[in-house]
This record gives structure tokens, C-alpha cells and sequence, in this order.
């Protein structure tokens, strides 16, 4: 270039020595210097890069650079890490009862921040981010609880789950009154009248009758004669506000047709006994805790 | 008055003369109106010494607002065990700000926003008053720039010494005095970056962290970027950044008007200029003798008798410039001086018009002011130590009971200000016959302990029975939280809401 060096006449600026169509020529205008340096101060860095760190992807693998740095390590560490500073809640909870930790103030405190950790990474896909349940999922924060709200009822339910096919699991389930033809389709709808009279739903007084009779012949074994639910069972009270799979009739009729057999699973062997137990405090926790 | 210096010529002529004993000085207004281009080369700006009262009350300015910057952090303040004894401490990892007897929790940050409404209006008022008062005087870009040609005056003179020194070839002698100068402006930045961080962490706790070499890692990140900066702006870049990085030259054109003192050249009188010969009269010509000596002390590179320009920072340099020679020419001072607009374009031989610093736009900045100092003294003197906030649990909103009851939760956060340990009581009122638990602890009037200087917080379930909710009307009613401190009697309260099912 240095030998076709021109300056142009109107500018004062030296051209780059190149001509287009016989007369077009431009002004040599190069990148600022500050900014070439740096672009060539970047190279350099880049090559000390690519030394040290994991830099460039192989067929079967990559460099692994000299520093031995890998993401995957840096997790690995923060984890030990964290782990380590757990350890001391971690064993205290393990030995002690439950009364005793919930009487302790930093141990409830981690109990309760865990809890609700662990209580969204497994148990809130069925129960609700706030445990506030759907139809066929109870609600935790309230006071019913079909087989026990204290911690250590809580705690068996967690560990062994309900009809989950574990051997000291919750069994018992609602027949299918309807689809096994131990009751007519107007048997039903009676039976449904006289539940619902049971929280204050007014129905037609004949069929309330009628409905009684047949309560007392088929559901007053599980449920109680006053319907008042039976714990061992986990046989709901048919008397109050609450109702798992919907309170209207046609919901009610079709729980006592179609029976009801819903599945927790057991988290024993899932989750460690620690985690279990610091879900029980979290969920006794969550209000309605007997 | 020697410090004139001769300038060298190779060629051996004498220097031009202004007027008798007075060298006209061969300096260019390189930041001139005239010059202005989308793209210009960086010219270099040798401003040469200036003496006087402005010179003089720029180095007080200097020596006062450094000596604030460096010394502020080392100012102790006692406030009592467990707390910072710093007395102007930006402590973000603890989310307070100390300014001496107050406090500043992150609740607060607004008593901020106020500083910084009035910084503003500060500002204003100033500007109306006598133009950029600020970028002459007070801006840390001046200041540090100002010591930046201090320190580069003092290790290669003034400024026909500095302009030989970087014509010249690269001589040990040149060497020296650019290393020296250039480790005297690092020696700098790294004392301002060191001082920046000292406000946000104990300073002597940091210091020694930071010769240990143990200090956090953001200290080190915090103390080299303002190390960078205090060098590339202050050291290299100077004029540059007030002309093309700061947005105020654009601002200020609002700011001030007709009667605003600014630094102004009196054409009237200075016009016609030219050299003064010796014996000459002083009628039928104006009093510049065109020797320069405005535009070469000036450190923003522009003429100031070109006009009012976006570039020049009223520094004033260049009235202490002009008085000097006046005096030596034996011509009143005042040719260059802080004057309004409407003196200055004033037809001439008109009386001039008498400063009027009491006006509308001060006025209204002014009152503004007193506003944001009072809704802040009152918000200062209203503001409790005790504060609460509630939250109400959002996932469930409400929990229906098996008696047709409805729950609701809360988290209820009691802010301790106070610098000792204190108790609480917590009640609610709006939702008759509802009940109030408090978890972790047995029944509704165990005092709840909060540490000094401390929030915690607790979780609180309210619970309205079947008949209290049916007759409630709507699924949402207000409820109030009230905590009352148990020593001081000092209650602060919370509105929430209560909800529930529709009926």
C-alpha cells in the first residue's frame, strides 16, 4: 500500500490506494487506535483463555485447560459446603422428638424454611405450592385431617402413604356402591340428601328419611352412626364444612356410586427419615396441626 | 509578576509583544465555537497558572471538598454496642445507611430520593444564580482535574515548559517526568478509589483488610474501577468529559437566564482589541491588548471572548488572567468578570442594570427547596422507631375450617429501630370475635422480644367462627394490626384483609 500512497486533494486524507471504475477512490480511514489495541489485547487474553479454562469442544470430550476449573466442581463444592454448615440441624433433628425441636427456636426455624423447600420440590405437584389442596388432594392448612393431624400421625402418612401399595400404608377405601349394585341409583340419591342434611343442606324430608335408613345399613360402619368419620378408617366426617371431592349432591351421589380411592404415595426410602420429619413440623405447621 | 515565562523560540526572534513588558502568548482556543466538527482530533490543552482571588478560591474549594472525601470515612460516631461507630457509613450488606445521629433503614430510602431532589433544586438555584458554579468549582471532575495539573505542573513546569517537554524527543529527562507524573496521578486514583470503598465498610476494619489483602472481593473490584476512572477522566481525559460525557453543559442552558452572573467578557470596553504600544492613547480603542493570557490559563481550551459557550465550565480563571494585565497596563479590572446578559449585550454606554438575585425563577427554586427540607424534617420527626408491615398469606387466601370457620394467615414484621432490645404486644381489631395465635408462643399477650437494631418476623393466624363469618358481609373485610411497644407505649399499626369464601 505504501507504494500507492496518495493524498487526496480535497480532504488532505490519504486514500487506500485502490481505484473503482477508473476514477473512484477512499479515504484510508483506519479503526481507531485505542480500539485495535484492545481488540489485539482481547486475542491475546483469549489465547491465555483458552490455556487455562475448559476452552475448546472435542468428538468425545473437551480441553480441560490447566487451572482444572469446571462448573460442575464449583457446584459440587458450594454443595459440600453447604451441607457441612446443615450438618449440626441436620443430626439434632434426626435425634430428637419432635416436641423437643419445635420447642427450639433456631432448630424450628430451619425445620421451617426446609420444610417448605422440600414440601415444594415433592409433595406440592398434588397438594398446591401453598398446600392449599384441589379436589381429591386435601388441603393441609385446615383442621380436617382424615388420619390424624398430629406430628406423628403426619409423619406415618409422609413415610408410608395411602394405598400406596406399602405394607403399613393407610388402607381402606369408599366401595363403589353404585357400579357394584349394592345400591339403586334412588338409594343413592337419598343417601345423598341425608348427608347433606347432615351440614345444614336442606333436602326433600321423605328422601331424608329414606336416606337414613339406608346410611345407617351401609355407611355408618365406616363412618360412624352420627357420621361423625372414623380416624382408624380414615372415613371422613360427613357433619362439617369440608369435603375432599366437592360438597354439591351431584359430587356427593357420585363419591357414593363411584367410590373413592385416592393414592399418596409413601416417601419412605424416597426421602431420607430427616426430610420426612422436617416435612411433618412443616405441614403440623401450616395451621390446622392437631 | 515573573511568572510570566519568555517563550523559547529556536528561531531566536523576540516573542510578539501585546503591550510594553507584555508577551502576546501563541495559543490557539482549541475547543473554539469556530473549530466545532462531528469528528476532531483531540488537540492538547496546556493550561498555564493563574493567579488571583478565583485561582485562590478554587484551591480553598479543593482543599476543603478533598479534605471532606479523604477524612469523612475516619470520623467516628458512637452509637452503642453491636453498632457501627463510623459516622458516615453506607452500610448496604446490613441494609442501613448512618449519616451521625441518623439512620437510615432500607424501608426508608425515600429520606434518599429527598437528598437527591434537593441536590437537584440545589443545583438549580445555584445555575440561576451564577451559572455553572458547580462544573467551575465543585464537580469531582474539576477538582481531581484541577490536582491532576497541579501534580503535572509540578514535575514539568508550567505551560511553555510542558509544551517544549512533549515536542521534544524522548530524553531520560522527558522519561522521568512523564513516569513521575503519571505514577503521582496513580498514587492519586488509587487514594480516591481506596477512600470510596472506606464508605461502605468500616474504614479502619477495611484498611487493614485491605493491606492484609484479605478485604472482600467487590472492595478490591470497587477500589480499581475508581482507581481507572480517577485516572482516565481526571488524568487523561479532562475537558473532554465535560464537553462530550456530561450531560449539565446541555442542561444548564434552561438553568439560567438574562440575569444570571456569568463569567462574560465585556466586548463594549475590550473592543477594538490590539497590541498596546508604549505611550499609546487608550481612546478610540477598546482595552484588550490581545496578549492571550485568558485563553491560555484557560483549562477548557476556549476563548472567552468568543461569547457564552456550551464548553466553558465558569471556572473564573481566566477574570484572574485579564485583572492581572489590566493592572499591569494600568487599565481598570473587570474586563473579563461575572456579569449577566443583559450588562453584557447591553447597547453601549448604558447604565449598567444592578443585579437581581431575588426573582421569580430563584424564588421558586428557592421555595421549592424550603418544601422538600420541611415534608423531610417532618418526615424525620414523625418517623417511629417501631415499624410493622403485614403481609397476608396469598396461597391460600383463606382456609374454610371444618365448622364453617374461615382462617387466615399472616406475616406480620415488627421493625426494632431502637438501639436496645425491645417488646412487643400485637392486636387486631375490625373483625369482631375473630381470634389471633401467634406461632411459637402460647396465647396473644407474650411480649414478642426483638433485638436491638433488628426486624423479625412472626407468623399469625386469625380465625373468624362459622356464625361471626356468615354474618360478615362481602369475602374481604378490613382488618388492623396494631403493635404496641410494651415500654414506651408507641403503637404502630397495619391495615390488612380479612377473606373468606362468598356466602
Amino acid at each position: 500500500m505504501a507504494i500507492n500512497k496518495e493524498i487526496d486533494a480535497v480532504t488532505g486524507v490519504e486514500t487506500t490506494g485502490h481505484v473503482w471504475d477508473g476514477d473512484l477512490k477512499e479515504l484510508n480511514k483506519p479503526l481507531p487506535k485505542w480500539w485495535l489495541y484492545v481488540l489485539y489485547a482481547s486475542i491475546v487474553w483469549s489465547i491465555g483463555y483458552w490455556v487455562l479454562y475448559p476452552a475448546w469442544p472435542g468428538i468425545s470430550g473437551y480441553t480441560r485447560g490447566t487451572l482444572g476449573y469446571s462448573q460442575r466442581v464449583e457446584v459440587a463444592k458450594d454443595l459440600a459446603l453447604a451441607k457441612e454448615s446443615q450438618a449440626k440441624f441436620i443430626e439434632a433433628i434426626g435425634a430428637k422428638p419432635i416436641e423437643e425441636i419445635e420447642k427450639n427456636p433456631d432448630l424450628m426455624e430451619f425445620v421451617l424454611r426446609g420444610g417448605a423447600t422440600q414440601f415444594g420440590n415433592n409433595c406440592a405437584p398434588c397438594h398446591g405450592k401453598g398446600a392449599q389442596g384441589f379436589k381429591g388432594y386435601p388441603n393441609l392448612n385446615d383442621d380436617d385431617w382424615l388420619w390424624g393431624g398430629g406430628n406423628e400421625a403426619i409423619q406415618n402418612t409422609i413415610r408410608y402413604g395411602i394405598r400406596s401399595g406399602h405394607e403399613k400404608a393407610h388402607e381402606g377405601a369408599m366401595p363403589r356402591f353404585g357400579i357394584d349394585q349394592i345400591l339403586t341409583n334412588a338409594q343413592i340419591s337419598d343417601t345423598a340428601d341425608y348427608v347433606l342434611s347432615l351440614s345444614g343442606v336442606k333436602g326433600d324430608t321423605a328422601a331424608v328419611e329414606r336416606g337414613k335408613t339406608v346410611f345407617g345399613e351401609q355407611c355408618a360402619a365406616c363412618h360412624g352412626a352420627e357420621a361423625k368419620g372414623t380416624l382408624e378408617m380414615g372415613a371422613p366426617n360427613l357433619t362439617d364444612g369440608i369435603w375432599l371431592f366437592g360438597g354439591r349432591k351431584v359430587d356427593v351421589e357420585e363419591t357414593i356410586r363411584n367410590g373413592r380411592s385416592g393414592v399418596m404415595p409413601a416417601w419412605e426410602g424416597k426421602l431420607d427419615p430427616v426430610t420426612i420429619k422436617m416435612l411433618a413440623i412443616y405441614v403440623h405447621s401450616l395451621g390446622g396441626g392437631k | 509578576m515573573t511568572q510570566m515565562e519568555p517563550i523559547a523560540r529556536t528561531n531566536g526572534t523576540k516573542p510578539t509583544e501585546a503591550a510594553p513588558g507584555i508577551e502576546r502568548i501563541d495559543v490557539a482556543a482549541v475547543s473554539s465555537k469556530s473549530l466545532r466538527s462531528l469528528y476532531g482530533e483531540r488537540k492538547p490543552i496546556y493550561p498555564k497558572r493563574a493567579h488571583g482571588t478565583f485561582r485562590s478560591i478554587k484551591w480553598i474549594v479543593m482543599a476543603v471538598t478533598l479534605g471532606i472525601y479523604y477524612l469523612l470515612p475516619w470520623v467516628r460516631w458512637e452509637r452503642g454496642p453491636g453498632l457501627p461507630n463510623q459516622a458516615f457509613l453506607l452500610d448496604f450488606a446490613n441494609q442501613r445507611l448512618y449519616f451521625g445521629p441518623i439512620e437510615i433503614w432500607a424501608q426508608e430510602l425515600y429520606f434518599i430520593t429527598g437528598i437527591l431532589v434537593l441536590s437537584a433544586l440545589g443545583l438549580f438555584l445555584v445555575t440561576a444564580i451564577a451559572g455553572r458554579m458547580w462544573c467551575g468549582y465543585a464537580c469531582p471532575q474539576t477538582v481531581w482535574t484541577d490536582l491532576m495539573i497541579a501534580v503535572e505542573r509540578f514535575w514539568q513546569g508550567d505551560r511553555n515548559a510542558r509544551m517544549r517537554l512533549d515536542q521534544s524527543a524522548w530524553t531520560l529527562e522527558k522519561i522521568w517526568k512523564k513516569t513521575a507524573t503519571h505514577i503521582s496521578w496513580l498514587v492519586i486514583s488509587i487514594a480516591t478509589g481506596g477512600v470510596l470503598v472506606f464508605y461502605f465498610r468500616d474504614a479502619p476494619t477495611l484498611a487493614a483488610e485491605l493491606v492484609r489483602g484479605d478485604a472482600p472481593l467487590i472492595a478490591y473490584v470497587f477500589l480499581g474501577i475508581f482507581t481507572g476512572t480517577t485516572y482516565l477522566l481526571g488524568g487523561i481525559a479532562r475537558e473532554q468529559v465535560c464537553i462530550y460525557m456530561c450531560p449539565w453543559p446541555r442542561i444548564q442552558a434552561a438553568m439560567f437566564d438574562a440575569e444570571s452572573l456569568l463569567v462574560s467578557y465585556h466586548e463594549h470596553r475590550g473592543e477594538p482589541r490590539g497590541a498596546h504600544k508604549k505611550g499609546q492613547t487608550w481612546l478610540d480603542r477598546g482595552d484588550c491588548i490581545d496578549c492571550k493570557a485568558c485563553v491560555a490559563v484557560c483549562p477548557m481550551g476556549i476563548d472567552i471572548r468568543d461569547g457564552a459557550q456550551m464548553e466553558c465550565i465558569q471556572c473564573a480563571l481566566c477574570i484572574d488572567a485579564c485583572d492581572d494585565i489590566m493592572d499591569k497596563v494600568g487599565r481598570p479590572k473587570g474586563l473579563i468578570s461575572y456579569d449577566t446578559f443583559l450588562n453584557v449585550e447591553a447597547p453601549a454606554g448604558a447604565e449598567p442594570v444592578p443585579v437581581r438575585i431575588v426573582r421569580p425563577r430563584t424564588v421558586l427554586y428557592s421555595a421549592l427547596i424550603a418544601l422538600v427540607v420541611g415534608l423531610m424534617a417532618w418526615a424525620w420527626l414523625a418517623r417511629l422507631t417501631t415499624q410493622i408491615s403485614v403481609i397476608a398469606d396469598r396461597n391460600p387466601m383463606f382456609v374454610a375450617l371444618s365448622d364453617g370457620g374461615v382462617r387466615n394467615g399472616y406475616t406480620l414484621k415488627i421493625l426494632n429501630k431502637t438501639h436496645s432490645a425491645q417488646a412487643f404486644q400485637v392486636a387486631i381489631d375490625g373483625v369482631p370475635g375473630a381470634t389471633m395465635s401467634i406461632v411459637g408462643f402460647e396465647g396473644t399477650s407474650a411480649p414478642l422480644n426483638i433485638e436491638a437494631n433488628n426486624v423479625r418476623a412472626f407468623k399469625i393466624y386469625v380465625t373468624a367462627p362459622a356464625p361471626i363469618w356468615r354474618k360478615m358481609s362481602g369475602t374481604a373485610v378490613p382488618l388492623r394490626f396494631k403493635v404496641t411497644n410494651i415500654d414506651s407505649g408507641e403503637t404502630a399499626i397495619n391495615n390488612a384483609t380479612f377473606r373468606g369464601p362468598g356466602s
